[in-house]
């Protein structure tokens, strides 16, 4: 093992350096506030790749580091962080969108540049934490300390609503996550593992009706950060008014926080819960799936349109990540990067002609592909990647979603699910048409520039990572596999070691070895 | 005839005590001689004593008994009450130092001021050491009578009188509650030492039962609420917090309210521990009345000190969430909350200071507008101390609001925790208000009034340090609360 020690840590509080940095920097230098914070941004994701490269293909946590932090009374915290297969794409993925992020606001944003970088790094310290905690209270940490740097984006730099939205987000995910921790205390004292370490709340086998109750608290935490319906309502208002790059990291990665909640948290620790639940959890992602293709459908600004197709994606990662076998939460999991990828770059895409026009309603648009032939390209791929057109990155993971839920209970649910698939391409390649096709009878639209070098350089390696992931997808998925086994064998494991531990307590002479190991960790 | 036996007296049972009425003391009468209008070298006198006052809190810790205890039984010095003071030391240094800024710019920058606050002092921290009912009620009465004329210091503001009237007339009231109480403890038990009348209730069962001394409890427990503000005792609150002079109405919010719960806790926990099953009740609707009634209200306050003085009483609900509990991870997270709570709220209140100027003191909500864009630094602040009044991560707000509800959650008090995070989750929508117009709101004026004084200055540092570093490795001071309890 040559892995560097401290790697984790080193790639998340890379962008609290950073902050401090831009703390000491004159405020007025725009140039170099942003050069700053795309150079930390750019290390980071390079100090990210050795964890690809050094990621053994298996189920541990890896590049673990584990430092006692809290100890009082009964409660001791660790800072303990490590990554299997499923956190690690979502590592890389976060990485590798932040400095994309903050190119995008070169231009984008003028005031209060300082401030702008200091909450996009805040914000990349609180997603990386979150994606690579082990420790329930660590994570906790994290989780809340993403909200600051969001709820300032967008309220300070957002539209003409913005604090509307702003604290329409602050307050639904509060009170998610507040009663999240009432559950994550409630699991410690029930577990009685004497810390926060995941692994160990992975091996206690927790009575049904107390599973109940915690999965509901974990589940709503999470439903609200995935959205789902009914409690998308802020995510609309969030991202429309949300500036460029805010929408992008929101769409890009914020979401996944709840589908990966799901997976890492919710299921695997409450598995009795979570087959009680997958009925009621599939069918509200059904309904987000057909729900939200009809609004979109309906929508009259561009950047609301994706925000609806957001959460009729992040639907599909459910049904998915529900489904509950090897092809669906694989598809599932591949779909959230996809999804961060492709949604990310039509948000951008959505940036650059709100910049040029300073509106997004459709009907002020038409026949933009005459005007601006790069522009429309690249629109074009990325609309077909939402879409999920076979040799794009979309297709993948859909096509696994489907076919796993398909082959699990969840059989109906798909059926009804799949002509979501339909409606996307439907309300996407409408859009497309009526802002790219048509006459290009508006004047204003007349004069109009086509992308320029920074914009093309931006949206390059979002458009190869949508091939690359479209035709070659195994590397990814092999990655993953083994930590996504785990997860799907923990749930089984568990409900067969609480099966065992009923019978001696019924019949104690005839197994005298009773309390058999509740979980053998792979 | 029996020999008179002089008590033990032990002056180092209540030697903090003794260093803040000295220091007191002479400043009275250095203000009497010393001419001038500046009355800041007052304000740093007192702050050295303060210090002074706080080593010898430090050095007390972990002392043998026979130095904790004091005056024939009726002082503890134990580590529970060091704790409390020490939370009531951090809350005056405070106070002390955001004083002189503000009565200079009000123009009442009369020298009483200062061994005002140090007598208040000194009374709270006999409430948290005495182990008699009257010592309880003697430092009740130091700290109240001090705080009635430093409520009404603002001679010339009438919303000033009115608080100090206020507070005076429902204090007098709150004390007869407390008084009977305590004379109906006395006549069911004999005594008035706490230990002596957690004795008899545990010799003679039947006391649990005995009208007079249930009644005693929920007299005392009234009277307490008072000092704390639980709701429903909560009315004088927001009116005497929005008319005081503000660095008073950031003394009162911390200090007083920590010694409330650290005479009511050792009341309670220690001498009525066979009454437990009727108090945990009555401190569960307290709780979730207190909580409720301060965050709905809050919501609606347009006036910065009104929000925070609904807030205060929101947050003694939260404490009372760890009081409910009745183990010592409770004490432990009343001890830590009222710590932070010290720093963050006299915190806020320094910088609404600097905010007012003479004759407007700008505590409105809309006065803050653009405050972020032409006081980034200050207004970074104030949004700290807001978050950790929120408690977000990783604030010192945060671990105590942790501490205090997963008390209550080892209790077994689901539902009461699940009131308490909606509670906040409420709260936080208020605290966001005033950032909302702080960054997200144009400028409308240009705040160059403001100059931040070197006494406001360390204050502030002091706060900032006191919020974050506990918030961040809070293991040390979590260690010192959890060796504070009394159970």
């Amino acid at each position: 093992m040559n892995q560097m020690p401290a790697l984790l840590s080193i790639i998340t509080f890379t962008p609290l350096i950073g902050v401090i940095l831009l703390l000491f920097m004159n405020k007025n230098n725009h140039s170099v506030l942003r050069g700053l914070a795309m150079v930390v941004t750019l290390i980071t994701f390079l100090a990210s790749l050795p964890l690809v490269t050094g990621f053994q293909t298996n189920a541990e946590f890896q590049f673990v580091e584990m430092v006692p932090w809290i100890a009082a009374g009964p409660f001791q915290m660790n800072y303990h962080v490590g990554i299997d297969g499923i956190s690690l794409w979502l590592v890389i993925l976060t990485t590798f969108i932040m400095p994309i992020a903050v190119l995008s606001t070169w231009t984008a944003v003028e005031e209060k540049v300082k401030e702008y970088m200091v909450c996009l790094l805040l914000l990349e310290v609180g997603m990386l934490g979150a994606f690579i905690s082990l420790d329930l209270f660590l994570f906790y940490i994290f989780w809340e300390v993403m909200l600051i740097p969001m709820y300032f984006i967008i309220g300070i730099w957002g539209g003409k609503r913005k604090i509307y939205a702003a604290v329409k987000f602050f307050i639904y995910t509060m009170v998610g996550s507040l009663l999240m921790l009432v559950a994550l205390i409630f699991l410690y004292f029930k577990a009685g593992a004497g810390d926060f370490n995941l692994l160990h709340f992975y091996q206690v086998a927790l009575d049904p009706a107390t599973q109940t109750w915690l999965f509901l608290a974990f589940a709503l935490a999470f439903a609200i950060k995935v959205p789902m319906f009914p409690l998308h309502t802020w995510l609309p208002d969030a991202h429309t008014e949300a500036p460029t790059a805010g929408s992008v990291i929101l769409a890009a990665i914020l979401l996944k926080m709840g589908t990966y909640g799901f997976v890492r948290f919710a299921m695997p620790l409450f598995p009795d819960a979570t087959e009680q639940f997958t009925p009621l959890i599939a069918t509200l992602a059904v309904i987000g799936i057909i729900y939200a293709a009809l609004v979109a459908m309906v929508q009259e600004d561009v950047k609301k349109l994706v925000a609806y197709s957001s959460v009729a994606h992040l639907g599909f990662v459910m049904l998915g990540v529900f489904a509950l076998n090897q092809q669906g939460v694989a598809g599932g999991m591949l779909q959230m990067l996809n999804h961060g990828v492709s949604t990310g770059a039509l948000f951008l895409i959505v940036g650059f002609i709100y910049e040029r026009r300073h509106t997004r309603l459709i009907t002020d648009f038409g026949g933009l592909s005459k005007q601006m032939p790069i522009f429309a390209t690249v629109f074009m791929i990325v609309t077909l990647s939402s879409i999920g057109l076979p040799g794009t990155n979309g297709f993948v993971g859909e096509f696994l979603i489907l076919l796993g839920a398909f082959e699990s209970k969840l059989r109906w649910y798909t059926v009804i699910a799949t002509s979501g698939v339909i409606l996307s391409a439907v309300y996407m390649l409408w859009m497309f048409q009526r802002v790219m096709f048509g006459e290009l009878n508006n004047p204003k639209n007349q004069t109009l520039k086509d992308l320029n070098a920074r914009e093309i350089a931006i949206m390059v390696p979002l458009i190869i990572l949508i091939f690359v992931m479209g035709v070659y997808p195994t590397p990814f998925i092999d990655k993953m596999n083994p930590a996504i086994d785990r997860m799907i064998q923990l749930s089984k494991t568990k409900q067969a070691a609480r099966l065992q531990q009923q019978v001696p307590a019924v019949l104690p002479q005839a197994a005298p070895l009773a309390a058999p190991p509740v979980l053998e960790m792979k | 005839m029996e020999t008179l036996v002089m008590p033990a007296i032990n002056f180092a049972a209540i030697m903090p005590e003794t260093i803040l009425s000295i220091v007191a003391m002479v400043l009275l009468l250095l203000n009497v001689f010393v001419p001038g209008e500046q009355k800041a070298y007052l304000a740093y006198l007192s702050f050295i004593g303060i210090v002074v006052a706080f080593f010898s809190v430090v050095s007390g810790w972990n002392a043998p008994l026979a130095l904790q205890e004091g005056f024939n039984g009726s002082v503890l010095q134990d580590n529970f009450s060091l704790f409390f003071k020490a939370i009531f030391l951090v809350s005056a240094g405070l106070a002390v130092l955001i004083s002189d800024h503000y009565m200079a710019k009000e123009e009442c920058n009369h020298g009483e001021l200062y061994p005002l606050i140090l007598f208040a002092t000194a009374g709270m921290m006999l409430m948290a050491s005495g182990t008699d009912l009257m010592t309880i009620f003697l430092g009740l009465e130091v700290l109240s009578v001090s705080l009635y004329v430093l409520a009404g210091f603002n001679r010339s503001d009438i919303k000033s009188n009115e608080a100090g009237l206020k507070y005076f007339l429902l204090g007098a009231f709150s004390t007869g509650f407390l008084l009977y109480g305590m004379a109906l403890t006395y006549g069911a038990t004999g005594t008035t030492k706490i230990a002596k009348i957690a004795a008899a209730a545990a010799m003679d069962g039947a006391l649990a039962n005995n009208p007079m001394f249930v009644v005693g409890m929920l007299l005392m427990a009234v009277g307490f609420s008072f000092k704390i503000a639980a709701a429903p005792f909560h009315m004088w609150t927001p009116d005497v917090y929005e008319g005081a002079p503000t660095p008073m109405t950031a003394f009162m919010s911390a200090g007083p309210k920590a010694a409330g719960f650290a005479a009511f806790i050792r009341v309670l926990v220690v001498a009525m521990p066979t009454l437990k099953a009727d108090w945990s009740d009555l401190l569960w609707i307290l709780a979730v009345l207190t909580m409720t009634v301060g965050n709905i209200i809050a919501l609606s306050q347009n006036n910065i000190k009104r929000m925070l003085a609904y807030s205060s009483i929101a947050h003694a609900g939260y404490a009372l969430v760890g009081f409910t509990a009745g183990n010592g991870e409770g004490t432990a997270g009343i001890l830590f909350y009222m710590l932070s709570y010290a720093f963050m709220n006299i915190g806020a209140f320094a910088i609404i200071i600097l905010v007012g100027k003479k004759g407007e003191p700008n505590n409105n909500v809309e006065d803050y507008a653009g405050f972020g864009v032409k006081h980034p630094v200050l207004a970074m602040v104030l949004a700290l101390f807001l978050f950790s009044l929120a408690g977000m991560p990783p604030t010192a707000g945060f671990v105590g609001k942790f501490y205090l509800f997963s008390a209550a959650l080892k209790s077994g008090y689901v539902w009461l925790v699940v009131i308490g995070v909606l509670n906040s989750a409420a709260s936080v929508y208020y605290y966001l208000r005033v950032m909302v117009y702080m960054y997200m709101k144009d400028p409308v004026e240009e705040f160059d009034w403001m100059k931040l004084s070197p006494a406001v200055l360390l204050s502030i540092t002091i706060s900032v340090v006191g919020v974050i570093v506990p918030g961040v490795v809070p293991s040390i001071i979590l260690q010192l609360a959890q060796k504070a309890i009394l159970l």
